[in-house]
């Protein structure tokens, strides 16, 4: 039987770890390299670094960091921010990321998904979605509008139809991140999560609001979300990753439990 | 230790494979010629993506007859994901004929359980059938990396050393003579998977 996923993920600007509460006031909390290294060994699942550096010139130091995080840890590597092109993309995994997470520009421009599938495989390509609650209207019946630039503009695209629309242009994964929830460590937006996990058939990881541990159960099992992402509860040492883990495990989710 | 060359048909992620090879100990190269696959000690054959492009690839660079003669001469190959699955006689993927190192074919997941996603993706545990050299040390519980939609269908139940299971079980690791594969990504699966490549970088090629 397939287990639940735990998936951490590090905010990189200029080539440091951050993490943003609502998309503002990000601050240095540490090295990537060591973090993906502490939590690998601690039994992560996954990891995904989201590259926020705001200057184009810098970019390069975030491959940097991916090939050093690729020489040391033995998991699924997942590399999202800033993917404009398939050659972005390439690069990345050159560096040694297996996916590639695409977000605003695919909403600004959809065939970057299928363009990045052909190129990498379907199975490599993860849709991230930032998503804010609205009132349900004709344009966006879902009541989930989709948001770009950091959750800063809505683009009056219904979420719902979007996750559609990237399964069917060929993403392999979605990441359905609450920008309401996003950093209030109150829980995941589980109504949200069910909504999308039940209309798609590829796996859906609950993204944002997750401070403690009965978020990451709700989310994976009320949720039907197949994997769970965590930041700052990890990030700031309030929660190891394997202690995560037991937590779930004893709440009867099935997570791999040796490593 | 021995080398190992990584064959490279434009399939996949190959430098995580390089990379794990290396944190093991394991001295490896990747090449594209096939002189190189033939005259190599050992040989690792990973693969991501579709069995239509692959096989064409194989074939473009004479890379199929090189594995065949590298397989005749006894050296210990391993196949991981896509490898594993154009070892086999035909693939549901793209309706294409393959290598036929195993007797069998390649089927694509047809699951009743709408809740369950495919690709299968993620962690799942691997079961034991049979001992083998490589798979040396797995214990009861270990879980691997998988990613993929089609899963191999052995025509014999003597190649099959190991199962999963996605509402059905299904072969996850194959293998006949100096031939061995797996299903899963030992790459990208933490500890368990390092000490599976650091065991095929001590096999013989016998089991």
């Amino acid at each position: 039987m397939l287990s639940k996923r735990l998936i951490a993920c590090l905010d990189v600007r200029d080539g440091k770890l951050a993490k943003s509460i609502k998309f503002v006031d990000t601050k240095d909390i540490g090295d990537p390299v060591e973090k993906a290294r502490e939590y690998y060994v601690d039994g992560l699942d996954e990891l995904v670094f989201y590259d926020i550096t705001a200057s184009s010139d810098k970019r390069n130091i975030m491959l940097d960091v991916v090939e050093h995080v690729a020489e040391q840890v033995f998991i699924p590597l997942s590399v999202g921010g800033g993917v404009r092109n398939v050659s972005d993309a390439t690069d990345l995994r050159l560096a040694g990321a297996e996916k590639i997470n695409v977000n605003s520009a695919a909403v600004k421009r959809p065939e970057l998904i299928s363009e990045c599938a052909e190129a990498i495989g379907n199975q490599n390509v993860v849709l991230s979605m930032d998503i804010r609650k609205v009132e349900a209207t004709k344009e966006l019946p879902s009541g989930y509008e989709m948001v770009i630039n950091g959750g800063r503009t809505p683009m009056g695209i219904d979420a719902l139809w979007w996750a559609l629309e990237g399964e069917r242009l060929g993403a392999g994964e979605l990441v359905v991140n609450s920008i309401d929830a996003d950093g209030t460590r109150n829980g995941y937006e589980n109504n949200l999560t069910r909504m999308i996990s039940e209309a798609v058939r590829i796996p859906v990881i609950a993204s944002g609001g997750a401070g403690k541990p009965e978020h990451l159960y709700d989310a994976l099992t009320e949720g039907k979300a197949d994997a769970a992402l965590v930041a700052s509860m990890v990030h700031y040492g309030d929660y190891r990753v394997s202690e995560l883990k037991s937590y779930l495990h004893d709440r009867g989710v099935k997570m791999r439990m040796s490593w | 230790m021995s080398r190992a060359v990584i064959v490279d048909y434009d399939a996949g992620n190959l430098r995580s494979v390089h990379r794990a090879c290396h944190e093991v100990g394991l001295d490896a190269e990747i090449v594209a010629d096939p002189a190189q696959v033939v005259s190599a000690e050992r040989v690792i054959f990973p693969g991501v993506g579709a069995a239509g492009s692959a096989m064409k690839s194989l074939k473009a660079r004479g890379m199929d007859q090189a594995l065949h003669e590298a397989l005749d001469k006894g050296t210990p190959t391993l196949g991981i994901c896509l490898g594993l699955q154009i070892s086999l006689d035909y693939s549901e993927e793209n309706d294409t004929t393959t290598l036929g190192l195993i007797g069998g074919n390649v089927r694509r997941f047809a699951l009743d359980d709408p809740a369950l996603k495919v690709p299968h993706m993620g962690w799942n545990e691997v079961v034991l059938k049979k001992p083998h050299p490589v798979l040396e040390g797995l214990e009861p519980g270990d879980e691997f990396y998988f990613v993929h939609a089609y899963y191999p269908e052995p025509a014999e139940a003597d190649c099959v050393y190991a199962e999963s299971e996605y509402e059905h079980p299904f072969a996850c690791a194959i293998g006949r003579g100096n031939y061995f594969a797996t299903q899963f990504h030992p790459e990208k699966s933490g500890r368990v998977g390092l000490r599976l490549i650091s065991r095929f970088a001590q096999w013989d090629g016998t089991c």
